[in-house]
């Protein structure tokens, strides 16, 4: 497998990334510039919200992160390298009128492949393999790219014996790419059920948005399913649920608080916490490969 | 051979066309349904049981629309909840401690959308079908009579071998959401039908399935024994093929199917 950091090679790409987000950051981090939250509606400057974990001070909304800001702020400084995932290309099953067009816009305002960043890097000292999905590229849906790029790390780690770590966030699977992006569902389970029988730990680490058949598939099936605070986790679209049941939802419907009730989270962790958090189940995981 | 996408779903959601129920019971003996996930219900949308395949014990699990209006309102018009989906996993494993072989009928719009089934994890049920099915060590076919709506369809077709009847369609999403999600505009379903290759011929022509079941130019409830009588020849062949696979290499096998694609 060929690795390459591409951390270095798309830093800037990384750092315009926000374009098209919808909480407005803007390229530069600079004291004047500032972002409206989601949560409270008032207007934070953007410095003090990096040195937060881009949480809001006022109301602690988690602001939606980057893969390069998520790799930031939770693996030790640059032990990070991502994998090169470039000759998977483009799977267009339907030829879909648009989607490449799409899909080139996206890549260049991401400065990444597609939703998904994976690579193998350190949390606390201990290793583990890592999937980072990106809610900004085309809301994180997952096509074949994305279920063939998390499955090769998969199995990166069940031959390295290695624990792996997913952050999810998606709005489940990509449409414009058909039936070919149910596969990845089963795909994806797949290899996680091989790696799951050598006895390897699995963190799903859920974060907002996870729909769709990302919850259906690999969100739901870590050994140990970690969701960030005020997460939206489910399975079916909100507005979908209501016009089938014909009434409005509750507020607090399908938050991370309402899996964890529910039985389907193990823990909520504020931003803060997660890192140590994760560090602390690795340790307690040790194998060989971890260290 | 020439209908549309559109024509074929029309007749894939037709009233009359014969479901789970009728084919489990043309096709097998002495079957005896099990209810219940163990856990919180029975639901009525997914059938199962044990029954006898021409001198074989197997585990035969289906999404049942149900025959009339009452029976179709009982069984939540085929869209199981949670509940469905763990007791056709209690089943499918039941199976496997006993070396059962597993078929499936799928046919469903998709898993039920409701507040209740997303209190008890439709996300978790699903994800666990698939991990699972993915495990077990026995062979698992699957046969689409009808509709194929995503997750709620691959559910109960993580399997080695899968069928498709003619005019049977398997999609990531309803054509009406489809054209809803991508172009604002739920009327262009029979368009974006035409565009999802959701249709057999369309999905043998991908790998996603390995065999089409012709039916009767009207549809399967024209001559519901003669499609009977052509699905009983798929499960009698992929029961000959799977059977050549060496024992506990079944899990390798499935995977390999999946993960090329
Ligand atoms: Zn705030």
């Amino acid at each position: 497998m060929q690795i390459k950091d591409l951390f270095n090679k798309n830093k800037e790409e990384f750092k315009s990334g926000s374009k098209g987000n919808e909480e407005t950051l803007r390229p530069e981090i600079d004291d004047k510039i500032w972002a409206k939250c989601n949560g409270c509606n008032r207007a934070l400057y953007e410095k003090m919200l990096m040195n937060n974990l881009k949480v809001c001070p006022l109301c602690s909304y988690h602001f939606r992160l980057t893969p390069q800001e998520r790799v930031d702020f939770t693996f030790d400084v640059g032990t990070f390298t991502a994998f090169d995932y470039d000759d998977i290309g483009t799977s267009n099953p339907l030829d879909f009128p648009g989607y490449m067009e799409k899909l080139e816009a996206s890549r260049k305002s991401c400065g990444s492949q597609d939703a998904v960043l994976c690579g193998v890097g350190e949390i606390g000292g201990y290793k583990t393999a890592a999937c980072i999905m990106n809610s900004f590229f085309m809301m994180g849906s997952m096509g074949y790219y994305v279920g063939e790029a998390i499955t090769r790390t998969v199995e990166y780690a069940t031959k390295n014996g290695l624990p792996i770590v997913i952050f999810t966030t998606s709005g489940g699977a990509r449409m414009q790419e058909g039936i070919v992006s149910l596969m990845q569902m089963a795909k994806i389970s797949g290899a996680l059920e091989k790696h799951s029988q050598k006895g390897l730990l699995y963190i799903t680490v859920i974060t907002n948005p996870t729909t769709g058949g990302v919850t259906a598939s690999f969100a739901s099936l870590g050994d140990i399913i970690i969701a960030e605070k005020g997460a939206l986790i489910g399975f079916a679209g909100k507005r979908v649920i209501e016009q089938t049941i014909k009434q409005k939802l509750p507020k607090d419907f399908q938050t991370a608080e309402f899996a964890c009730e529910h039985g389907f989270v193990d823990l909520i962790s504020e931003r803060k916490d997660l890192k140590e958090n994760i560090r602390k189940i690795l340790m307690l995981h040790k194998t060989e490969g971890t260290k | 051979m020439s209908k549309s996408a559109w024509e074929k779903i029309k007749i894939a959601r037709m009233m009359n066309r014969p479901t789970a129920q009728y084919y489990i019971n043309k096709l097998f003996t002495d079957f005896i349904e099990l209810h219940g996930d163990r856990n919180f219900a029975d639901d009525a949308a997914v059938i199962g049981g044990i029954a006898m395949y021409k001198g074989t014990p197997v585990t035969v699990i289906g999404e049942e629309k149900g025959t009339d209006v009452k029976d179709k309102a009982q069984r939540n018009f085929g869209s199981p909840h949670p509940e469905g989906y763990r007791k056709s996993l209690r089943l499918m494993k039941q199976a496997e401690k006993f070396g059962r072989p597993i078929i499936n009928f799928v046919d469903t719009q998709g898993a039920y959308c409701g507040m209740g089934a997303e209190e008890r994890g439709m996300g978790e049920a699903i994800a666990r079908n698939l991990e699972e099915m993915m495990a077990l060590r026995v062979p698992i076919i699957s046969v689409f009579i009808g509709e194929g709506g995503s997750g709620g369809a691959l559910a109960l077709a993580v399997a080695d071998r899968i069928a498709m009847l003619e005019n049977s369609v398997y999609s990531i999403l309803s054509p009406e959401g489809f054209a809803a999600i991508l172009w604002k505009d739920a009327q262009k379903a029979e368009q974006a039908a035409d565009v999802m290759k959701i249709t057999a011929d369309e999905l043998l022509k991908l790998d996603i399935i390995e065999e089409i079941i012709p039916e009767p130019e009207e549809g399967a409830q024209a001559d519901a024994e003669a499609v009977a009588a052509a699905i009983d020849d798929f499960i009698s062949r992929s029961l000959d093929i799977l059977s050549q696979v060496p024992a506990g290499k079944l899990p390798e096998y499935r995977y390999k199917r999946f993960r090329r694609l």
